[in-house]
């Protein structure tokens, strides 16, 4: 690996750490490509590339994991729940929710309370990646 | 046995953008910045704090090429699993003093039931968080952004 690899990880992280951090923003590839410095059309392969997901898959989970934290630890309604993360709509919210954790967001919500850990753990370690985590029926989001 | 944690090691891809950044805007200080003739033996502190972060750079011989290459793109995708957690009196104080200084932020304060926290990284990619634990936080507050 070159130092230039090295340079283009650290920009990759640059755009998964503003996902991460705005998740409820519209974060679109053009906006994610000028925060990684690279051209658009370079910025979702080479994303990939760098985690194994794409961009769009990474942010789609990451609200999901946001979803399924506020669903557990506040009592929001899920509606709310659902703009609070950056979904427009509830339609596409219910759906993406059930189809990648594997039941309704108020199904979810009726596992009760999570215990508070640091949120950067909590944010590892409960988003559904795409490559296995996944409860529902990954195919669907493929 | 153990009495105390005394140095954690940290890599680093360079010992002087390292200095830059954890002496220059975190405001550590330098504990010891001696050359040993094989490597720079760069230690910093949180200043009062007698715990040393080792600004190591990962390199031949104690990591043959390949496999520092391979911890060099590790630590470039935040992967190397380190984090450095620091405590601060005052986390929305000290977030504004680091954003002021170009510090880039993964998480803005947030008010947690643990306290107020914080998350950014070090130029290379590695990961540290700071927060105002509960003991001196405010209390929390029932809003979503609180929570969120």
């Amino acid at each position: 690996m070159s130092r230039a690899e090295e340079a283009t990880n650290r920009r990759m992280l640059r755009a998964r750490d503003a996902m991460d951090r705005a998740y409820a923003e519209p974060l679109d590839v053009p906006a994610l490509a000028q925060i990684a410095n690279v051209s658009e059309a370079h910025f979702i392969r080479t994303f990939r590339a760098t985690f194994g997901e794409t961009p769009h898959r990474y942010l789609q989970r990451r609200r999901v994991e946001r979803a399924m934290f506020l669903l557990r630890a506040t009592d929001r309604s899920v509606t709310d729940i659902c703009l609070d993360v950056g979904f427009n709509s509830l339609g596409t919210f219910s759906r993406s929710f059930q189809a990648i954790v594997g039941e309704s967001p108020t199904a979810y919500r009726e596992r009760g309370a999570i215990m508070a850990v640091p949120n950067c753990f909590a944010m590892a370690w409960t988003r559904p990646s795409s490559f296995g985590e996944a409860k529902g029926e990954r195919r669907r989001l493929a | 046995m153990f009495n105390a944690l005394s140095i954690t090691s940290l890599y680093v891809l360079d010992q002087q953008k390292a200095l830059d950044f954890y002496v220059g805007k975190l405001g550590l200080e330098v504990n010891t910045d001696q050359d040993l003739g094989f490597m720079r033996w760069l230690t910093v502190n949180v200043p009062g704090d007698s715990h040393q972060i080792l600004l190591e750079k990962p390199g031949p011989p104690g990591l043959d090429e390949k496999t520092a290459e391979q911890a060099r793109a590790l630590l470039t995708k935040g992967a190397t699993g380190g984090h450095l957690f620091f405590t601060t009196d005052d986390a929305y104080k000290t977030y504004k003093e680091l954003r002021a200084k170009g510090v880039e932020f993964t998480e803005e304060p947030t008010e947690r039931p643990y306290g107020i926290d914080c998350g950014l990284r070090d130029p290379f990619g590695n990961h540290i968080r700071f927060s105002q634990p509960l003991s001196v936080a405010a209390p929390v507050s029932g809003s979503t952004k609180a929570n969120r």
